[in-house]
């Protein structure tokens, strides 16, 4: 069983202490808590240098401390504070670093409230028990055979053919009835292959509706988007070995994941606001009346400062940059704040919570809007970002990938 | 000459204490004063502007109080900056103090965790501890110089 180590402040006392262990256990983990004695508590403390008032968080520092000097044997850290407290959200970050730059062990952080529930851990904890569990999945480079890969998202559904380390066809869909989605995705990626469902060898399933659909096509892999993401957007990228950053600013929530030699070690998600997320920018499209292909290019053409856009949220910000327009501004300029607005809150939300890795890989529906990706890199400095062909359907084409290999379909015939 | 961080950040006494020696002192005060001589005076009386928390979030992520993020807006850059440090624990607020235990908290944490010289010492409490401290601040300044010179 993957024992997941907790380091935090404040579960018991939230009354979320439960939850953690139930979303670890749904997915075959354990949570387990370091066993350390009091005079290690000090002198933990101290080695690390961070003067915390609150003594829960000394301990949550001398937890850290025994993990990283292996006197707590574990497979991966959950690292948590409640919201809202600024010394909790100071160490957590700092304890985040310290076992990231001293172990390789998967580490993933989260603020809560009394109001967490298990389902809204599931993803990470899935997450943290897959890069443990299923390494060897992860560590696959080559498509094999012909696979079909379904992302079923919260938006839109996608599906991609693969036949020998190559896409032979894709398909999307907006996502209504599940599997009616999925039927009509994979109906677009077989047209003109020649092939049809009867002759793939795997099928692998990721997205939200993955365990629906996994279940009703009897799925070889069905695999949270975390990790099949992160594994898409390196092979499709080309970068495999080494470190990368994936970032997929989606329809419903955001990720953000650091990848090492093509395993995902480190991940935020945001789903807060949905000023954030590619939602803000369909609206945007719609209210400058221009198809969501071509906001990207107008952007290029806008400078964000020559708009007023006062509010990050999807209602107000609408309603400012209706404002720009009613007092003159150009369309260009407010579809350039739209996505500079979107850039700057996952900047702050997110890319804060990670240390960036170059390069930075962009990939989701969002990542064919030029002007958001612009907005990205300009906000980050000017680094370099790639977005690869496919980008569109990186779950699709992950899930295609991991999946390979696995199935035995035809054979079984 | 050594760029040496001071905490807290706006003690006159160490400052002056650095300068004697010839090192320079990064003191808040002069942080500050860049800001307070822009001909645009947006936020008196520190003109520091909604920019400046976001520029904080270098150091610390967006849950940080945006009164934590906007010092370190400031502090931030003089601790990118230093090759030494001088910590003085404790002291009450007429020597020195950012008004924030928080930003106390972050900011000693990365002074201590760069890698550089560090003195740490407590503020005194009698005469002689008050000796003892200027003594072990000019024997820390003088070994930067003689690590400079080596």
């Amino acid at each position: 069983m993957v024992k997941i180590t907790l380091v935090s402040c404040g579960t018991e006392y939230s009354g979320i202490q439960k939850e953690i262990e139930k979303a670890a256990n749904t997915f075959g983990a354990e949570i387990v808590l370091p066993e350390i004695d009091l005079d290690y508590i000090n002198e933990a403390y101290e080695k690390f240098g961070f003067s915390a008032r609150s003594s829960s968080l000394k301990l949550m520092i001398a937890r850290a401390m025994s993990i990283v000097e292996g006197k707590t044997k574990a497979d991966a850290v959950f690292i948590a504070t409640c919201f809202r407290c600024a010394e909790g959200a100071l160490v957590r970050n700092e304890v985040r670093k310290f076992i990231q730059k001293n172990t390789r062990i998967p580490v993933v952080t989260y603020s809560f409230t009394e109001r967490t529930k298990a389902d809204e851990l599931f993803i990470r904890m899935e997450a943290l028990a897959t890069t443990v569990a299923r390494r060897n999945i992860l560590a696959r480079e080559k498509q094999e055979g012909l696979t079909l890969g379904l992302d079923s998202g919260s938006t839109t559904t996608k599906a991609v053919l693969m036949e020998n380390d190559c896409v032979i066809g894709a398909g999307w869909t907006a996502t209504k009835d599940i599997m009616e989605s999925v039927e009509i995705a994979s109906k677009d990626a077989f047209e003109g292959t020649g092939y049809t469902m009867g002759d793939v060898d795997g099928i692998g399933a990721t997205g939200y509706g993955r365990l629906n659909l996994g279940k009703q096509l009897k799925a070889e892999l069905v695999q949270e988007e975390l990790s099949v993401n992160a594994k898409g957007a390196v092979y499709l990228a080309g970068h495999q070995k080494g470190e990368a950053t994936v970032l997929d600013i989606g329809g419903m929530d955001n990720k953000v994941i650091t990848v090492n030699n093509g395993i995902p070690d480190n991940f935020t998600m945001g789903g807060i606001c949905a000023g954030a997320s590619g939602r803000f920018l369909d609206m945007t499209a719609r209210r400058l009346d221009v198809d969501i292909t071509e906001l990207g290019p107008l952007a290029l053409k806008g400078d964000y400062k020559k708009a007023i856009l006062n509010s990050y949220c999807i209602v107000f910000g609408i309603q400012d940059l209706v404002t720009t327009l009613a007092a003159g501004g150009s369309k260009a300029d407010a579809a350039a704040a739209a996505c500079h607005s979107v850039a700057e809150q996952v900047y702050e939300q997110q890319l804060q919570e990670i240390d960036v890795r170059e390069p930075l890989i962009q990939v989701g529906g969002t990542s064919l809007i030029s002007g958001l990706v612009e907005a990205v890199s300009d906000i980050l400095g000017g680094i370099d970002i790639i977005v690869p062909e496919y980008s569109q359907h990186i779950g699709a084409v992950g899930a295609a990938l991991l999946v390979s290999g696995m199935g035995t379909r035809q054979e079984d015939k | 000459m050594v760029n040496v961080a001071i905490y807290p950040p706006n003690s006159l006494i160490l400052a002056d204490l650095i300068e004697r020696k010839g090192h320079n002192a990064l003191a808040l005060q002069k942080e500050v004063r860049k800001k307070v001589t822009d001909p645009e005076i947006d936020s008196p009386p520190m003109n520091l502007t909604e920019e400046d928390p976001i520029k904080g979030l270098k150091y610390a992520a967006i849950e940080v109080p945006s009164g934590v993020r906007g010092r370190m807006s400031i502090i931030g850059p003089i601790i990118d900056e230093a090759d030494a440090a001088i910590l003085v624990d404790d002291a009450p607020f007429g020597f020195g103090c950012v008004g924030c235990a928080r930003t106390n908290e972050l900011a000693t944490f990365l002074l201590r965790t760069k890698g550089m010289p560090v003195l740490e010492i407590n503020y005194p409490t009698s005469r002689d501890e008050t000796f003892d401290m200027v003594n072990k601040i000019n024997e820390f300044l003088d070994s930067l110089e003689e690590k400079e010179d080596n």
